[in-house]
């Protein structure tokens, strides 16, 4: 949802220099035509969807009792704020994202600066470190449940020893293991894109200087390094705030609601119990907190777009 | 030092060789025998069978194949074909409230999918969409565009503002200035900012998993299959896995430097 009251302050577009004649101006409405078919499709598919949860928020509705919709005022939202399963879901969603944007983040770096030197086969371990990215996430999931976790067969006791259970003791560890096993390429990617546009002239001219190696990555390659870090961090929490593959497919949110996060818990309601009204609340909560939560993170990022001249 | 440098190395190949371990015992369990997959200790060497692949296709994984492609495709040039003159008017010549149409365009991004998908089921049932490629094409369109409409603007934006006013003196309508002037020097953009969204398309899970079924499910819904199925074929999941990933992995491989890119928005030449 959102309108753009979510854009608080404009990127630094360069409407100050158009590149039009002036004769253009005069006629608007030719200008915005090319931007319009993008704009109503968005508008069309992604918010009224969301109006329309808006609505159903407000009923009480079941899908197995046809005809027993009808308007129940804010029940649904009383109801869902004092269930404790949605705000154990709450608290894994915000436990998720935050641990797996800030883990797989740390490695990207570890892993880019391993990458950012001339090594022998450094194409082919670049190679090899994005392919997690390009799995399907379903195949990456099912595939850490089986080989990976089995308490009996899987590669982690047998190297390790042991025969733990990792998906029943240590549920929403070992989902959020797949999901910076799955992220980390996109931020290693990321992150060596912002360490090969440094300017070597400055990174040289710090050498020279006598600036040690930590010393020349704190004071100049993080500060450049910083709106790819955002982007990144941004990027990734959108996606993994919606995490739903790994937990369908791993857990199912077990065992009992250890590892449930909104969209799962949410998914459970609507299409397995089938509480139209209630799930839309929660639908709606999600996205309020979420824009309150992105307004946060616009502002942030288009403040440093702003300072760092913009992303070109 | 020069010992320094050799066990850095040796290190860097260390990490990248653990990273992908799971995909390498993916790949080797799936030339494995059902019974060599579940060994302990795990069994490194065996003799390779081709028969999980034949099995995958015997499961009737080739229509799901072809689900993924037709919706791939068709929602990835969707996507251009609303992208391209969205891009074009939000950076040559930027409408008045380009921040804001721009801000919108990515906050839709932060829309948890989670909270429209009740709305799209009951849309979908009611116009006859329900397990049904079109819905996919649709969403996907939808979901990828912001993306791409903020990937491209950024490649727009680096065409050279002498060649569009030179183009534009000369009398070049639209259409003819996209396709002469500046189309050629964003297309590398307009190829990596596609990938991104063939890459999103195939690997999309949630819509897929709730508004498809046996008719128009797609491959990551052929994969959830085998959650439901009597127990877990391993070296028949992994075959799946690999054949599923595949297409992604080859593409992604040949394309990495347009993926580095598409990913930073335009902002690394």
């Amino acid at each position: 949802m959102t309108t753009t009251t979510a854009a608080p302050t404009p990127p630094p577009v360069s409407e100050a220099a158009p590149v039009s004649a002036p004769r253009r101006r005069a006629n608007p409405w030719k200008r915005r035509a090319p931007l319009l078919p993008a704009l109503l499709f968005t508008i069309a598919v992604t918010q009224v969807p969301f109006l329309v949860t808006v609505f159903y928020s407000f009923q009480s509705w079941n899908l197995v009792r046809p005809g027993s919709q009808h308007f129940v005022g804010v029940q649904n939202y009383v109801d869902v704020f004092a269930d404790s399963q949605f705000r154990g879901a709450m608290l894994n969603t915000v436990l998720l994202t935050v641990v797996c944007v800030f883990v797989s983040m740390l490695l990207g770096l570890g892993l880019a600066l391993l990458l950012d030197r001339k090594f022998v086969g450094r194409s082919v371990v670049r190679t090899l470190i994005i392919t997690p990215f390009l799995i399907l996430p379903a195949a990456g999931a099912l595939l850490w449940k089986t080989t990976m976790f089995d308490p009996t067969y899987g590669l982690l006791n047998v190297g390790f020893g042991g025969n733990t259970d990792w998906l029943s003791e240590f549920p929403l560890a070992s989902v959020m293991t797949q999901v910076v096993w799955q992220w980390t390429p996109f931020m290693t990617l990321l992150i060596l894109a912002g360490l090969q546009g440094q300017s070597k002239e400055v990174l040289e001219a710090a050498q020279v200087d006598g600036a040690g190696r930590w010393r020349t990555f704190a004071s100049i390659t993080l500060p450049q390094l910083s709106r790819y870090l955002q982007l990144a961090a941004l990027l990734g929490a959108i996606y993994i705030v919606n995490s739903f593959d790994a937990i369908y497919l791993m857990t199912q949110g077990g065992p009992g609601t250890a590892s449930t996060n909104l969209p799962f818990y949410i998914y459970q309601r609507a299409f397995e119990g089938f509480d139209v009204g209630q799930s839309s609340a929660m639908g709606v909560i999600v996205v309020v907190l979420t824009l309150v939560v992105a307004t946060f993170a616009l502002r942030l990022m288009f403040r440093t777009f702003e300072v760092s001249g913009g992303v070109k | 030092m020069r010992l320094g440098r050799v066990s850095l190395t040796a290190f860097t190949w260390l990490v990248a060789i653990l990273f992908v371990f799971p995909l390498v015992w993916m790949v080797l369990t799936a030339f494995k025998q059902e019974a060599d997959a579940y060994t302990d200790p795990p069994k490194l060497f065996f003799s390779p069978t081709l028969e999980q692949f034949a099995g995958v296709f015997e499961r009737g994984f080739l229509p799901y194949l072809a689900n993924s492609g037709f919706v791939t495709v068709l929602s990835t040039l969707a996507v251009l074909v609303l992208g391209i003159p969205a891009a074009y008017a939000l950076s040559i010549a930027p409408v008045k409230g380009t921040g804001n149409a721009l801000g919108f365009f990515l906050s839709t991004k932060m829309l948890p999918i989670v909270a429209a998908i009740i709305p799209l089921y009951v849309i979908s049932q009611n116009v006859q969409l329900l397990d049904n490629v079109w819905a996919l094409v649709i969403l996907y369109t939808a979901m990828n565009l912001p993306l791409a409409v903020w990937m491209m603007r950024s490649f727009f934006l680096e065409v050279p503002r002498e060649m569009i006013e030179a183009g534009r003196v000369d009398g070049a309508t639209l259409p003819t200035l996209l396709s002469r002037i500046i189309l050629p020097v964003v297309a590398p953009g307009i190829a990596a900012t596609a990938l991104i969204c063939v890459i999103f398309s195939w690997t999309e899970f949630f819509y897929a998993i709730n508004l498809t079924a046996a008719r128009a499910g797609t491959v990551p819904v052929f994969l959830s299959g085998f959650i439901t199925s009597e127990g877990l074929y391993w070296a028949q999941l992994s075959a799946a896995a690999l054949l599923a990933s595949l297409p992604v992995m080859i593409v992604g491989w040949i394309a990495q430097n347009h993926l580095v890119r598409g990913l930073s928005m335009g902002a690394v030449k």
